[in-house]
């Protein structure tokens, strides 16, 4: 396992996302009121960016004719097939077991801890003051 | 396959439809006079779907002889030649096809009334299915109440195309008083031609009409699953009656998945269509609409499951020769299952028989 | 489902043919100047008259914007408008040799005001060539026709035939009537007479049937279902029609339908027709051999049983010549040869499903 940082916090702000290469994989990261996802960029059923897909909540409903929207900004919709998946975890709801994206650990690592190492800073100098988003692959 | 034993139970079987004149004795006198006085009684009942004298509507060494006794005959050619322990009999009539929701209401009430007497009460194993009129929905529940305390029904009767699709959720009154009294509700091949029987129009051809059964099934699988009705009544069963089978495989495939992309839609899905289908939807045997054994096999092999197939004759429609009743090809594992445990696992009435109510008493309202 | 989290990093080298694009207008007025100045008027007084309620709106929306891949919208204009998206997001990544358009937009096959369905079918098959075809040299068009008015759909088949452009006649798989019925063979025997195969591709306007023979469902999720019912409806009636009796070079592709449905179907008729024999005296061979002989499947949207092995085994029933490979650009249920098929082909199966059935059935070149 490698960590990498990725970006300053700031080029992530909460309701943004973004695309980052990380060692030759493409990465989706998400900011989704400050909690952070990071899952690769293809979808495992058709191959879609996954990137591209509207981040949203999960309907569900307690019988035919009841509807509500849970857990907003927890479920990333496939920008093609509509699939839909956890963006915690990457599982689909279809089907938890057998088909999810496949998604890193992400954190808001401080300046002042990253330089102590081990790192790999793909484009971005680190400076003690500042923020950074971090991925393990 | 020849029948391997005895005690088989055989889930889609025809007895002759009945006759206006036959009917009149189970009518009130409202209904007679009208039956009689508009001429209906000399109106024919029988079903586009199923044209008396084509070869697929009546096999034909079983064609009966004007003078023959009808029972005897199905004693004859199957309750004893397959030595059955019982047979699910359904009544296709005509009635369920008329736009008066009253006569047709009536006109149902007088079929399984004449069922329960001239067949139910002459040879016991025969079982019996509600005739519902399917447009009006208070009438077809109070049908059931008024029948359900006899134990010799065991399904309600319903055609595989009406008005509308059989998942919309006017349906549930109907199917919440099935689950309640631990009947099934059957669909039975066959259409009110409300609407051409395929999505593209009316076919030139009965042999067209008769292969569309097929697509009704799927969208009526499609229907069900979608709105929930399963959700809502978790202990009933659908059996599909002379249906096929081997379109049940793709249809399962295709909506598993269109339902992982559309599922918002339908929140209440909340399994794989195909697990809802494999739980709550079995089929008959008869047409088993596949060549040869290899694709016999093929076909369960795609369905996933033994438990879905419940053997029928369809008797006395054509649909196998000699005494070949079930297909070749078959597992042999589920050969007794198909011929009885799924049955007695489908119908509560079969599998409680002996307790109570066979022949409780039955509140008269209609003579 | 499917192969536990299948990663496919291959690239796309084998060049395929796509026999399913749909392009659009990249505006509502894209069509006027293709249309003579009595039909341009007409258009903008009244618009399309179809059988459905709502004049520009699917009666079933499409669960993804509507119906197209959320990132297939460019700049301006709807999806499948931009010929530089589609460059870039499918014809080049994907290795496309040959595409076939399937112009879908109010181009007449459902249209019920027989002058303007003409107009409209001769605007937009003038439409793909001048605004696609000739920009791009690997899509070919196919000649939409005004199906409910034969003697017109035979015209615009002979006014478009010569031209090896186009290279199949497109129909609307919910026609009015079932199209083995006798209204519509003189279509059958201008295409045989041009040479072309018919490509019969769902629309989503009805041809004045519900969507079942029950009635209308209720969601999308059960009109999604019915594009497989139509096309099991049409091939049936096609064969037991006599159709391929009667024209027996006639090729008819059956697009975004499915196909595994196809073995199912054709053991139900075979089943049966001892049965109803003395009904079709017409046929001379059993139902089966008809459908195997004259029809072709395009695979989008591919079915995904949970075994392989089933599809495998239909495939063989159906036989390795008779696929289509087909992508459905930019529409949601969008197949990526790279991922879509997840079943194993040897190397020649993948080069015929992917490219050589389609060549030379269409005659590509």
């Amino acid at each position: 396992m490698s960590r990498h940082v990725v970006c300053p916090a700031d080029e992530l702000p909460p309701g943004s996302r973004k695309v980052a290469t990380v060692d030759g994989r493409e990465i989706a990261l998400f900011n989704v009121e400050g909690r952070l996802h990071a899952l690769l960029n293809r979808c495992p059923h058709g191959g879609a960016q996954i990137c591209k897909g509207v981040v949203t909540g999960i309907a569900k409903s307690a019988g035919p004719g009841d509807y509500r929207l849970e857990r907003h900004g927890e479920f990333l919709r496939c920008p093609w097939h509509g699939w839909e998946f956890e963006l915690a975890t990457g599982q689909s709801w279809c089907d938890p077991r057998s088909t999810r994206l496949r998604n890193y650990e992400v954190k808001l690592e401080a300046g002042a801890e990253l330089v102590k190492g081990p790192y790999v800073a793909e484009r971005y100098p680190v400076t003690v003051e500042d923020a950074y988003v971090v991925i393990d692959l | 396959m020849k029948m391997p034993y005895a005690g088989a139970i055989d889930c889609d079987l025809h007895v002759p439809a009945p006759s206006m004149a036959q009917l009149l004795p189970y009518l009130n006198d409202y209904w007679r006079d009208q039956i009689v006085n508009r001429a209906i009684d000399r109106m024919p009942f029988a079903m586009m779907s199923y044209p008396p004298n084509a070869p697929i509507s009546m096999r034909a060494d079983w064609r009966l002889q004007s003078t023959a006794n009808p029972l005897e005959a199905l004693r004859a050619h199957v309750l004893d030649a397959l030595d059955l322990k019982f047979a699910i009999t359904n009544v296709i009539h005509g009635c369920v096809a008329l736009h008066n929701d009253d006569m047709a209401a009536a006109l149902c009430r007088a079929v399984n009334d004449w069922l329960r007497t001239e067949w139910l009460d002459r040879e016991p194993r025969l079982r019996g299915s509600i005739l519902i009129h399917p447009q009006d929905m208070s009438q077809a529940v109070a049908e059931i109440e008024r029948l359900a305390p006899d134990h010799r029904f065991v399904q309600v009767l319903l055609l595989a195309m009406g008005e509308r699709p059989l998942g919309r959720r006017e349906f549930f009154p109907v199917y919440e008083a099935a689950e309640r009294h631990g009947l099934v509700v059957a669909v039975h091949a066959g259409s009110t031609y409300r609407y051409a029987p395929t999505i593209v129009g009316w076919p030139c051809y009965q042999f067209e009409d008769y292969v569309a059964q097929a697509q009704a099934f799927e969208n009526q699988t499609v229907s069900l699953s979608a709105e929930g009705v399963f959700q809502r009544c978790p202990g009933l069963k659908f059996v599909f009656l002379e249906s096929g089978v081997s379109w049940l495989p793709v249809t399962m495939w295709r909506t598993d998945k269109t339902w992982r992309g559309a599922r918002p839609e339908t929140p209440w899905v909340d399994r794989w269509p195909s697990e809802i289908i494999r739980e709550h939807i079995r089929l008959t045997t008869q047409p088993f609409d596949a060549p040869d054994p290899t694709a016999v096999a093929q076909v369960l092999d795609r369905i996933g499951s033994d438990e879905i197939l419940l053997f029928a004759t369809d008797y006395p429609h054509w649909q196998f020769d000699g005494e070949d009743v079930l297909p070749d090809g078959l597992p042999q594992a589920a050969v007794r299952k198909i011929l009885i445990d799924n049955a007695l696992a489908t119908y509560p009435r079969l599998a409680q028989r002996a307790i109570g109510g066979e022949t409780a008493a039955i509140k008269e309202d209609v003579r | 489902m499917n192969a536990p989290f299948l990663e496919q990093t291959a690239r796309q080298t084998l060049a395929v043919v796509d026999c399913d694009i749909h392009p659009a207008h990249r505006t509502p007025g894209e069509l006027l100047p293709y249309l003579e100045p009595r039909w341009r008027e007409h258009y903008q007084t009244y618009g399309v008259h179809v059988r459905q309620a709502l004049s520009n709106a699917l009666m079933f929306p499409r669960m993804m914007a509507a119906g197209m891949r959320s990132d297939a919208l460019p700049e301006t204009g709807p999806a499948g408008s931009d010929l530089d998206m589609l460059r870039k997001q499918h014809l080049d990544p994907v290795n496309v040799e040959f595409g076939l358009l399937m112009a879908l937009s109010k181009g007449g096959m459902e249209e019920r005001n027989p002058g303007f369905a003409a107009a409209m079918s001769r605007a937009t098959n003038d439409w793909q060539i001048d605004r696609w075809v000739r920009e791009e040299p690997r899509l070919r068009a196919g000649i939409v026709v005004p199906q409910e008015f034969p003697e017109a759909a035979i015209a615009e088949i002979e006014r478009c035939a010569g031209d090896r452009r186009y290279v199949q006649i497109m129909m609307s798989s919910r026609p009015s009537d079932p199209l083995g019925h006798p209204r519509y063979w003189p279509i059958y025997e201008a295409a045989e007479r041009a040479g072309l195969p018919i490509g019969l591709h769902p629309v989503g306007y009805n041809g004045g049937h519900p969507s079942t023979g029950s009635g209308w469902p209720t969601y999308y999720l059960q009109e999604h279902y019915v594009f497989v019912a139509c096309m099991e409806s049409l091939a049936a009636s096609l064969i037991l029609g006599g159709v391929f009796e009667r024209f027996p070079k006639l090729k008819v592709v059956l697009v975004e339908g499915g196909f595994a449905w196809a073995p199912a179907l054709a053991w139900r008729m075979d089943k049966h027709f001892e049965k109803f024999r003395k009904e079709v005296p017409h046929l001379k061979r059993r139902p089966s051999e008809y459908l195997r002989e004259h029809i072709w499947w395009t695979t989008q949207p591919i079915e995904e049983p949970d075994h392989a092995r089933h599809l495998v085994e239909i495939i063989d029933w159906i036989g390795w010549d008779r696929l289509l490979y087909s992508s459905d650009y930019p529409h949601w249920d969008y197949d990526n040869p790279s991922f879509s098929f997840k079943f194993p082909m040897t190397e020649e199966q993948r080069r015929k499903i992917f490219r050589d059935n389609a060549v030379a059935l269409y005659r590509l070149s």
